[in-house]
């Protein structure tokens, strides 16, 4: 009888404390850092990223990047004289938190903007939020294109900032025989899409495609076709850590990066840290931003950052492209006068050319940004050395014109 | 390299694959043949046991460093194995369906637990340079790399099926476990203590996959969710080869390897991993207790 | 008799006022609130369908995330045409190179057949598998492992089918249900109504079905299905249509869900959100339609406020929730209330009771003895 009381006690106890933690996840706000000086009035923005789940691993470091960002501002005054109060929120790496996270920012904490996202599930499931109650999200990550709405800023590179100036560098080398290797998601699919057009076009040959699910592990098979196939280079879209079992189960096979050559899309500085460098050291990469760029802005940005979030902290291209955000729309504040979105979107597409840790950037009409493209090579310490450059920043164009001829994209 | 020797690789590969689905599977199998209970949290053993070795090679880096790893890894495994039995498992003893939301429930705090430990990015054992290289094939096969490591994974997946086999075809514990598997009240009648074996075979189970884990680690990376791309499975080669068979599981994981192999060079990963469930599906249709059945004359096997 | 209505009444009424709370709350809670509160309404009836089909069954399911996804996928397909200028391609399959609209999609232009597919699609999809592995007389663990491969290899799938399915990304960006604008707050008030209401139905419908003969030789076959068999019934057929009508409401689940959101994706079909669906249900306590309705509610906002506050909580309150309930409270909230009302009895509901009710006062219910709940 004891026994069962004492059960029937803690489950009671349990469940109350159940209660109470929902209870107290409401009224408590741990992430919401207490708002600066009563007397200044703040202005909200929403910071929505996964901080659970499996996109965490890279969505945490584009959040501190924000942050950083925020901090700054607000330490040079804010924004119209308000100071910039963070609300953040954990999209958990699934698309219908993400939507329900984005309304609950938008219409509950009344945020001005939004700086969040990652996948193009998580912006997809966003858009028609941001279209509905005309806020507006600044997304960070490079994407696939064939999207264009006047509620998004789309930061990251389009196709043609990223995948195919990997292209042309590759043939400049000599590489014609390329295999497409990625995980099964919409980015990889349609990169390669536009690859093989641009390949056909150049004539040059797809040794092979070859996807393998998100996460997978196993590599044996898709190891075998390679060798089979015999191509001059990899380009490689795979996500997250299948590229540790890819790398890892390659060079077991013999196929070590110095002997066959690797193009990836979505290794960073992060992932290289994260796989140990020594696996990866000598395949290349391409992306808009690389720790390495000797530039002033660069060099203030990296040692802010790391004064901040430790002097080990690797940065890379999507954190760039965090923080950037921030300041874009600080700066389009600014030129509007005003936090409402409309205004907000218009003031930053008019911006001029800025000198940022990227090098010049400045947003087109069609709200995605002119950035230069490099290629870089990655060392055994985890950096990459940058090996080309696009000579002038490149135009965004979220729709490859030999892929998907007539599509343009026009925002009011 | 030849159409001979891809058709040879795949071959290699699915026996490769088959060994660890075979570590991974046999914990599963015994403990669910002889005590009727599905660990939903089987996986997170071959975590576990990949994040054991992970630190036991940064203690000892030497190229003896690993198999130390491996017996920390089992002891590890084995050890926290005997904890869950006696803290959930046996708790819920005639419920299997409930050991099984419980045992995910584990799962769950334990992959928390892990990212909140280790970080969400996987980390890495570095294989020992003894285990790398490989061996270069001749001939009609020239062009054919075995990886010493994958070598490595499938002579120990076999060590550990003949010991597993021995320790129950030879030892006073493999006789009470075999009594246990036969009629568990009849073996309770006779004096077997059951408890301790249920405790024995799950702890077992879980030390084997902590073995698989740390061999895991030799090829890809250490991640809080390792367990959970290979779990899946493991269940499907638990359910193929029968309940609590070492042979039925042996040819179970065996089967599955080469079935998804073999699939693989015809279509992509994804659809072969859509396939094999539907021949699995196919499969009970045709032997809806496995490959190798249990005789019995209960109606409730 | 007369007792009797008088019991009738005073739990239609409860309902009632219950019903009437609920169908009010857009005008006292916040529209986020009752966004939130509509969409986890329509999760209720999945879990509906999931306590018939587990506690009343005896059948675990780890693959509903399956028939939610055919449900969601089906309207989704609809609504994706219908945001389309005539003669244009969904952009998903712009960008993956298609250049027609295949067959199996032009179909879902009409309205009608999308929401019978929505229904029908789910329902036959789980008959033919409870059907496959039922008859072969393979049950209990091996079902549920089954079932979770299921929900795998259909993510799967759905993933690696981007040209017809959206992929990774799955489907959003809708257009119009019967000429309602999605976006329009009105339409989404009239959604959450239609949700409440539908919950409210297929509640009404399942208490029928289990007062039913055949809910009646369900259980019965949940609690011996081998002397069901010795008594003459074959079980597969009843544990079939069980896991149609589960597989029914997940459908109708998913498809609200999916007008709710605005978006279907794999995500939410995977492994872990049809575990996730299975511990709504034991958190309410498995064999209580109410329960599972209230364990629905309580789990996701207990997502939505844990994980705005402390996300990496939320993990270790999901995992310790399945293990606490299973072991500790296996029938969920639903045993707690009935152990209080055994106890204290509702003082405050007497009023609605007649005390000397031999029925309702000395309520038997064997293997009801708290907290150790009957066999699974």
């Amino acid at each position: 009888m004891n026994h069962r009381f004492l059960l029937k006690l803690s489950g009671f106890a349990l469940m109350a404390c159940y209660a109470a933690s929902i209870l107290a996840g409401a009224g408590a706000r741990p992430n919401v850092p207490p708002s600066p000086a009563p007397d200044t009035p703040a202005v909200k923005v929403g910071v929505l990223h996964s901080l659970t789940g499996t996109m965490a691993i890279s969505e945490v470091t584009v959040k501190n990047a924000t942050m950083l960002a925020i901090d700054q501002l607000n330490a040079s005054g804010g924004a119209l004289g308000k100071q910039v109060e963070p609300v953040i929120e954990d999209g958990a790496s699934d698309p219908a938190i993400f939507s329900q996270k984005a309304q609950k920012l938008i219409q509950q904490d009344k945020v001005a903007t939004v700086f969040g996202g990652w996948t193009s599930a998580s912006r997809k499931a966003m858009l028609p939020v941001f279209e509905r109650f005309h806020s507006l999200l600044w997304y960070p990550v490079q994407f696939e294109g064939n999207e264009c709405s006047s509620d998004i800023m789309y930061s990251g590179a389009q196709p043609n900032q990223q995948i195919v100036p990997a292209l042309d560098w590759a043939f400049q080398k000599g590489y014609k025989k390329i295999f497409l290797l990625g995980s099964d998601y919409v980015f990889p699919r349609t990169a390669n899409l536009i690859l093989k057009k641009h390949i056909v076009q150049s004539r040059g040959t797809v040794a092979g495609e070859e996807y393998v699910p998100l996460g997978g592990t196993d590599f044996s098979s898709v190891i075998s076709k390679i060798k089979l196939a015999g191509p001059d280079i990899i380009f490689n879209t795979l996500n997250g850590d299948s590229n540790v079992s890819f790398f890892k189960q390659a060079s077991a096979a013999g196929m070590p990066p110095s002997k066959l050559p690797v193009m990836s899309f979505s290794i960073a500085e992060q992932e290289a840290k994260a796989m140990g460098a020594s696996l990866v050291a000598g395949s290349y990469a391409a992306w808009n931003y690389f720790q390495t760029l000797d530039t002033p802005a660069n060099k203030k940005f990296v040692a802010a950052y790391r004064a901040k979030f430790g002097k080990d902290a690797a940065l890379d291209d999507p954190m760039a492209h965090g923080y950037i955000d921030v300041m874009a729309w600080a700066a389009a504040v600014r030129k509007a006068g005003s936090f409402e979105p409309d205004a907000v979107r218009k003031a930053a597409a008019q911006l001029d050319w800025e000198d940022s840790c990227m090098g010049k950037i400045k947003f087109a009409g069609n709200q995605s940004l002119y950035q230069t493209a490099y290629v870089g090579q990655l060392e055994p310490n985890g950096d990459f050395k940058i090996l080309w450059q696009s000579k002038e920043p490149l135009m965004p164009d979220p729709y490859d014109q030999l892929a998907f001829p007539g599509k343009s994209c026009l925002i009011k | 390299m030849g159409e001979g020797g891809v058709i040879a690789g795949q071959i290699f590969n699915g026996i490769s694959v088959a060994s660890i689905l075979l570590l991974a599977a046999l914990g599963l199998a015994l403990s669910f043949g002889v005590m009727n209970v599905i660990n939903m949290a089987h996986g997170e053993m071959l975590m576990l046991g990949g994040y054991l070795s992970y630190l036991a090679c940064r203690v000892l880096p030497g190229p003896g460093g690993f198999l130390v790893a491996l017996a920390v890894a089992f002891g590890g495994t084995f050890l926290f194995g005997a904890l869950l039995e006696v803290i959930v498992i046996r708790r819920l003893y005639g419920r299997p369906l409930d050991t099984l939301l419980a045992t995910w429930g584990i799962s769950l705090i334990l992959q928390q637990g892990a990212r909140s430990l280790f970080g969400p990015i996987g980390v890495e054992v570095v294989a020992p340079h003894w285990l790398n290289g490989s061996v270069s094939m001749h001939g009609t096969l020239a062009g054919l790399d075995l990886p010493y490591v994958r070598l490595f994974i499938i002579v120990l997946a076999i060590a550990v099926l003949g010991l597993v086999a021995l320790f129950i075809a030879k030892t006073a514990w493999g006789l009470r476990l075999r009594a246990v598997h036969q009629d568990r009240e009849m073996a309770e009648a006779l004096g077997v203590n059951t408890r301790t074996v249920d405790l024995v075979v799950f702890a077992l189970g879980a030390g084997v996959a902590g073995l698989a884990g740390s061999v895991l680690a030799l090829i890809s990376p250490v991640t809080p969710t390792v367990g959970q791309s290979y779990i899946v499975y493991a269940f499907l080669v638990v359910i193929v080869g029968g309940l609590g068979s070492l042979v039925g599981t042996a040819l179970a994981a065996l089967l599955v390897g080469l079935f998804s192999c073999s699939l693989q060079i015809f279509t992509s990963v994804s659809l072969a991993d859509v396939l094999l469930l539907v021949l699995v599906i196919l499969f009970i249709q045709f032997r809806p207790k496995g490959i190798v059945v249990r005789r019995s004359r209960a109606i409730e096997a | 008799m007369q007792s009797r209505l008088d019991l009738l009444r005073s739990k239609a009424l409860r309902y009632g006022i219950t019903l009437l709370v609920f169908a009010a709350a857009p005008y006292f809670l916040s529209s986020y609130d009752v966004s939130l509160l509509g969409r986890f309404l329509a999760m209720s009836i999945l879990a509906l369908g999931l306590s018939l089909v587990w506690g009343w069954g005896g059948i675990l399911s780890l693959g509903q995330g399956v028939f939610f996804g055919l449900g969601g996928y089906a309207i989704a397909m609809h609504l994706k045409l219908a945001a389309l200028a005539p003669g244009d391609l969904p952009d998903f399959m712009v960008w993956t190179g298609m250049d027609h609209l295949p067959g199996w999609w032009s179909v879902f232009h009409n309205t009608k057949f999308a929401l019978v597919a929505a229904l029908a699609a789910p329902s036959l999809a789980a008959a033919g598998l409870a059907w496959l592995v039922f008859h072969r007389r393979v049950g209990g663990v091996y079902f549920a492992l089954i079932t979770q491969a299921l929900a795998l290899a259909f993510g799967t799938l759905l993933i690696s089918q981007q040209s017809y399915t959206g992929g990774f990304n799955g489907l959003t960006d809708f257009g119009a249900l019967f000429g309602f604008p999605l976006a329009d707050p009105r339409t989404e008030r009239l959604l959450y109504w239609l949700t409440l209401a539908l919950l409210a139905l297929v509640f009404a419908a399942l208490q029928w079905v289990l007062s039913t003969d055949f809910g009646k030789i369900l259980m019965a076959i949940r609690d011996g299905e081998n002397r069901m068999r010795f008594l003459g019934y074959n079980p597969a057929p009843y544990k079939v249509v069980a896991f149609a009508i589960g597989g029914a409401c997940a459908g109708v689940a998913g498809a609200l869900f999916t007008l709710h959101v605005g978006v279907i994706s794999p995500a939410m079909v995977g492994v872990v959100p049809s575990i996730e669906m299975v511990i709504w249900v034991a958190v309410g306590g498995r064999s209580s339609l109410l329960g599972a309705i209230i364990g629905t509610l309580l789990v996701n906002f207990g997502k939505d406020r844990i994980s705005s506050a402390l996300p990496e909580l939320w993990l270790f309150v999901m995992g310790l929730l399945f293990v606490v309930v299973v072991m500790i409270l296996p029938r969920g909230l639903s045993g707690i209330g009935e152990h209080w009302q055994r106890l204290h009895g509702w003082r405050f509901l007497a009023k609605f009771r007649k005390p000397s009710d031999p029925k309702q006062g000395g309520r038997t219910c064997v293997g009801c003895t708290w907290p150790y709940g009957r066999r699974s």
